[in-house]
């Protein structure tokens, strides 16, 4: 399964990637497998995703928790806790 | 269209008026103006670059207006949200509602607020004389975001 995934903001500037396509090699899986992957990279992935920081998510266009199952082609942003208004 | 984002500053003047044409039942104008300040965690602030998530943004403004429209009694609602880079005194945010009657309008433009400060993807970044830093989020949005909480039906 093909997921697009975003990081933003502050998040984008620490990992220093805006975007990227990322495979989950099992047939299924949520926003907390995506994490767990990207963290097992370590350095600042492990960094910014272990819970240090609050990190929130977004399924196409969603927000979305951690237990949300993804599906092939899906959008998924990565971002700090929004500061708008 | 009850939500823009844009980068260009607002006439809240015109807006009420273009938001108010044409009806006459209503009884209750409720605005609020989100203003950049110069100072922000003690630090004086030079300019603030304002970045949202394109495809998300207006979704979640129109999901809060909806929101507030199933709570309320309300005529229209409007949200206005600038983006990019802003100065001290610079117009940030409006928020406008109609109602009948005053505690519709009042309350519905709070809740807006509140839900906008913790659910909108915008992220706020300062220019300071220390550098640029991105802002934090507050838990007293959380905070006042948690007031409108509803019993689990």
């Amino acid at each position: 399964m093909k997921v697009r995934v975003l990081y933003l903001a502050r998040l984008r500037e620490a990992l220093g990637a805006a975007g990227e396509e990322v495979t989950l090699e099992s047939g299924a899986g949520t926003v907390g497998d995506l994490l767990a992957l990207l963290r097992a990279r370590g350095g600042a992935w492990r960094e910014e995703l272990a819970g240090r920081r609050i990190v929130r998510c977004a399924v196409n266009h969603e927000l979305a928790g951690v237990d949300a199952v993804l599906a092939d082609g899906d959008e998924v942003a990565l971002f700090p806790p929004v500061t708008g208004g | 269209m009850p939500v823009r984002v844009q980068s260009a500053d607002f006439d809240v003047s015109a807006e009420i008026a273009a938001l108010r044409a044409g009806r006459t039942g209503i009884g209750a104008v409720a605005s609020f103006v989100g203003v950049m300040r110069d100072m922000s965690d003690g630090e004086p602030v030079r300019a603030m670059t304002l970045e949202h998530y394109p495809g998300m943004t207006e979704k979640a403004l129109e999901a809060i207006v909806g929101e507030a429209k199933r709570r309320w009694p309300l005529a229209e609602a409007l949200i206005v949200h600038r983006v990019g880079r802003l100065l001290p005194a610079d117009q940030i945010v409006l928020v406008v509602t109609l109602a009948g009657h005053r505690e519709a309008a009042l309350a519905a433009c709070a809740f807006i607020m509140d839900y906008l400060k913790t659910r909108a993807p915008f992220w706020k970044k300062e220019e300071t004389p220390a550098g640029e830093r991105w802002v934090e989020a507050r838990a007293s949005d959380d905070q006042a975001a948690g007031r409108w909480a509803q019993p689990q039906q």
